[in-house]
């Protein structure tokens, strides 16, 4: 198969995809390979010892969450002992923004690509400010953990079942064209969650977890953030794995390293320091305090929305910086890197042009071009939180790397 | 051999001096100006590794 | 006495851009010397050569751009730099405001021109092969202005194209006619009846012009390169031009432009043009000619537009020494006081077949071995970090400045070729060079002659008129045909020709 039909028959497979909200599940019974003491993260796979401070923060409160440790000094002891198994969520059909830690006992959402029989799953966003992903894990932090996945979960379960399911997909191709580009700007489509799920929540609820359940949805304000995460991964997976297909299929980063996977070479990562996060600051913080980029959320991008669909988000310039006029050029620029345009996912500014989908490692490596993330940017210190956004790039380190093994792929094959 | 080769009605793609598109642009003639730049940054081994992957058609 | 570089990564821009910007900054800030290129070998090796490279400079790569400063002074070496900045910024800003967004691959391109046919590629030599592979993989022909592409490039590319059935004109190909559009550096000509094949630039300009003073047109003026005649090429492209002009309907009569190929290569392009049942016409400048046959050969490019013509027309053509007498005699006279006999002519030419063409005649009049010499401006070793004298006059200028202290030259000879892509009224910085020239000669006590042989249409943006007026005011005598021209020139350094080739017009 000649490398265009690969990589024609790969995007084939993403349009197709669909990415339902279906159920919810406690991660032991649902995610493949976990288990006692296993913690899956964000990114590609890497070692205690090189994990940020954020990262390694969420593994303690996850830890005393799970009940392996009773005080964080233990956790750590956990930790470096090599009691824990740590592995990449990408790797277990699961997926998590900033240090994405997930543990045998945490609620995770069940989205299902249905046309393929994929399912993905992802823990339940916890809101702004001082949380478990940016390494918080003080009491208030481990009260909100125990709600949310004692309390909230089982109360959206039914809720979703009521309806049959949640078409994530749906939501965010509406939101598209309200102004969300599903990365960093959620407001339509976290609103559009809540529509979908208000009268089946008060179907199967009783008043009060009702409305502390809406409540905690809006106040959250990217909830859907996970389940776009779990949705657009479980439409990714579909195309990975086709020999010759030069497409990239995951895009990842762990705090410490920026991954891509690329369908023609299967599970491999090829990776490169994480760059550092150029944005505005929320007062109070500055460039010593950031963490170099983190998480598993650049998947939007991958899909072809978050940077690539910026043309339809101007105003989340205002968040990362910039102007609407770069907008608009960063999604026309991100054109040149793929090759093909979402039927799904349109921008009415471009003449319902769809948003650029199929990232090329050929293309990024020839323009230079390198997909562009809007992202928010994390504290280095654990238990901060989130103290600005911005942009960055995906490093051309990891384009090259793929290209050339891809080649030497080809040449022991031919 | 293929007789039909010569085209009646020119569709220009210009790669490099922009007097050219000009020209032509002056002439009527449909013209879109590539923004060229040396392929993969100047690297000229990924460049002709990249040249081998392009199988358009 | 300092050098001072700076390096700006990932900042193409390409030759022509900084070579303007140079010329800017050094109009306007007092440094020695101000050098912009990008960092590929070539140009480091040029850096160095012109002994403008420094440390700092090594590092740069070829997408990254070398700014190089010569000045005496920290602050105006600072200044010189600070003021290329503002003029690269200004030069990005004004392209993206400008029309619209700029495709950064042939894909996108493609996307934003879905049926496109041709690329016309003017980038440098070393990157031609793998964009032009492409676009032959896109069905696209092809238009290369570039030089310096290797030879074994050319040989590849022409191939893909032969298999694809598509054109491939160049490299190294400055003019061209595809559909009644000119490309590159091409005179506004009629559409018409005669098709070109040329691997020529300057010569096929000289041949439509005279086609269109003619009454006659152009179908398609296939260019193929200065190498395709070539052993090592073969004439490929040449061949596959012919049969397609062969079959094209609006083609009524072939002309084949070139300087002499290889033998081997001359046998099988002639067999086919002799296969080809339509009139044909060689020119192939200073090749021997054949025996008369069903192809006309013809000696300079004058006579392959007016051959073709009568061919086509059903009559004889005979060839003569000159195309036009009578302007030629005017020539005579208005210059006969420069008192040019027994000294030496300097041809100056932006054209390379012009040149040649010139050189041709005078090898024919004086032998091989004389003192004139023609210089072709084009070449490489005048043209290293400046633009193309057709482009820019400066080159020509100095050297006709310098011609005039010169007492042994008598007569300077020029080409001035108009259409779109030369420079915009190339007559001014030619007369003004010639008036200083003058004045220097005859500060000495002496005149010098000054021939020009006009390559240009009525239709042309120039204004073929008020560029001729130009130059006669000038004191410049104007010819329309280049080996007028030259004949012109040899009959004012050895008289007693007059007397031969006027008496035989007589």
């Amino acid at each position: 198969m000649s490398i265009k039909d690969a990589n024609q028959e790969c995007v084939n497979r993403i349009q197709e995809g669909t990415a339902v909200w279906v159920d919810l599940r406690v991660a032991r019974d649902v995610v493949p390979g976990m288990g006692d003491y296993t913690v899956f993260h964000a990114g590609p796979p890497l070692s205690w010892d090189r994990m940020p401070g954020p990262m390694r923060g969420a593994i303690i409160g996850a830890s005393m969450f799970e009940g392996w440790a009773k005080t964080p000094e233990e956790a750590v002891a956990l930790a470096e002992s090599g009691r824990l198994r740590f592995d990449s969520s990408h790797h277990h059909h699961a997926i998590g923004p900033m240090s994405g830690i997930i543990t045998p006992s945490m609620q995770v959402n069940v989205v299902r690509n249905d046309r393929f029989g994929i399912d993905t799953y992802s823990t339940l966003y916890m809101g702004i400010g001082k949380v478990l992903r940016h390494g918080a894990y003080d009491e208030s932090v481990m009260e909100k953990l125990r709600w949310m996945n004692h309390d909230l979960a089982p109360l959206l379960r039914r809720a979703v079942h009521a309806a049959g399911g949640i078409d994530v997909k749906s939501i965010v191709a509406q939101a598209v064209q309200m102004g969300d580009e599903m990365h960093n700007r959620n407001k339509a489509s976290n609103a559009l969650l809540l529509v979908a799920l208000a009268r089946h929540l008060v179907a199967v609820g009783e008043a009060g977890e009702v409305a502390r359940a809406l409540k905690f949805i809006e106040d959250a304000g990217h909830f859907i953030l996970n389940l776009v995460m779990a949705g657009s991964k479980g439409i990714m997976d579909a195309g990975a794995g086709i020999p010759e297909c030069t497409v990239v299929t995951a895009i990842a980063r762990n705090g410490y390293e920026t991954g891509i996977r690329v369908s023609g070479t299967g599970e491999r990562w090829f990776t490169a320091p994480a760059p550092m996060i150029e944005g505005v600051y929320f007062p109070g913080f500055g460039p010593d305090d950031a963490n170099p980029d983190m998480g598993d959320s650049s998947i939007t991008e991958t899909v072809g929305l978050g940077s690539l669909a910026m043309a339809g988000a101007p105003a989340v310039v205002e968040y990362v910086g910039g102007t609407p006029a770069f907008a608009l050029e960063t999604t026309l620029k991100m054109y040149e890197i793929t090759v093909a345009e979402n039927k799904a996912y349109k921008l009415p500014g471009l003449q319902f042009r769809g948003t650029p989908l199929g990232i090329d490692i050929r293309k990024v490596v020839k323009t230079g071009i390198t997909p562009v993330i809007n992202t928010g940017i994390a504290c280095k210190r654990p238990g901060v939180g989130q103290i600005g956004a911005g942009l960055t790039a995906v490093p051309i380190e990891c384009f090259e790397k793929a290209l050339e093994a891809f080649a030497a792929m080809r040449a022991v094959v031919q | 051999m293929e007789t039909k080769v010569l085209p009646e009605a020119l569709r220009v793609i210009n790669v490099g001096l922009e007097s050219f598109a000009d020209d032509l642009r002056a002439d009527g003639v449909p013209v879109v100006q590539m923004d060229w730049r040396p392929p993969a940054g100047g690297n000229a081994r990924l460049a002709a590794l990249l040249a081998e992957l392009d199988d358009e058609a | 006495m300092g050098l001072r570089t700076e390096i700006l990564p990932a900042f193409y821009q390409d030759s022509v851009v900084l070579m303007r910007i140079s010329a800017q900054v050094r109009a306007r800030v007092s440094v020695r010397e101000v050098a912009l290129f990008m960092g590929t070998p070539a140009n480091h090796a040029l850096l160095a050569q012109a002994g403008l490279a420094t440390a700092a400079g090594q590092a740069a790569g070829p997408n990254d751009l070398i700014v190089t400063v010569s000045a005496d002074d920290e602050r105006v070496a600072a200044e010189a730099i600070g003021t290329v900045k503002e003029l690269l910024a200004e030069s990005s800003r004004s392209r993206e405001t400008a029309a619209e967004y700029r495709p950064r691959t042939l894909d996108s391109a493609l996307q934003a021109l879905p049926d496109a046919n041709l690329a016309a590629l003017s980038i440098p030599g070393p990157y031609v092969r793998d964009e032009a592979m492409a676009a032959l993989r896109r069905n696209l022909h092809l238009f290369i202005f570039s030089d310096n592409v290797p030879i074994a490039d050319e040989i590849a590319m022409k191939q893909e194209a032969l298999r694809r059935g598509l054109l491939c004109m160049g490299p190294d190909q400055g003019t061209a006619y595809l559909g009644g559009v000119g490309l590159g550096f091409a005179n506004v000509v009629a559409r018409g009846r005669v098709g070109c094949v040329a691997a020529s630039g300057t010569g096929l300009q000289a041949v439509v012009s005279r086609l269109d003073a003619l009454g006659e047109g152009v179908s398609h003026a296939i260019g193929v390169g200065g190498r395709d005649l070539s052993e090592a090429v073969g004439g490929a492209m040449t061949l596959f031009a012919l049969d397609a002009l062969a079959a094209d309907p609006a083609t009524e009569g072939i002309v084949l432009v070139s300087k002499p190929p290889h033998p081997s290569v001359l046998d099988r392009v002639e067999a086919r043009l002799a296969a080809i049942p339509k009139p044909t016409v060689i020119c192939c400048v200073g090749a021997k000619p054949r025996s008369p046959g069903k192809v006309v050969w013809v000696d300079t490019l004058q006579q392959a537009a007016d051959a073709i013509v009568a061919a086509m027309a059903g009559q004889r053509w005979d060839s003569a020494p000159l195309s036009d007498a009578g302007q030629v005699g005017k020539c005579l006279r208005s210059l006969a006081g420069a008192g040019c006999g027994g000294r030496r002519i300097l041809g100056l030419y932006t054209g390379g077949t012009l040149a040649y063409e010139t050189g041709h005649v005078l090898r024919g009049v004086f032998g091989d071995d004389h003192p004139h010499r023609i210089l072709d401006l084009g070449d490489d070793e005048y043209t290293v970090g400046r633009p193309h004298p057709m482009i820019d006059p400066r080159t020509r200028g100095e050297m006709i400045v310098r011609a005039g202290d010169d007492p042994g030259i008598g007569v300077l000879l020029v080409d001035l070729v108009l259409g779109k892509g030369a420079h915009a009224s190339p007559a001014a910085p030619l007369a003004e060079a010639v008036n200083e020239a003058r004045r220097s000669a005859r500060a000495g006590g002496r005149d010098i002659a000054v021939l020009a042989a006009v390559i240009g249409t009525v239709g042309d943006p120039q204004g073929l008129a008020s560029q001729a007026a130009l130059l006669e005011e000038a004191g410049i005598a104007t010819l329309a045909t280049n080996a007028d021209a030259a004949r012109c020139a040899a009959m004012l350094v050895h008289p007693p020709l007059q007397a031969e080739w006027m008496r035989e017009m007589a």
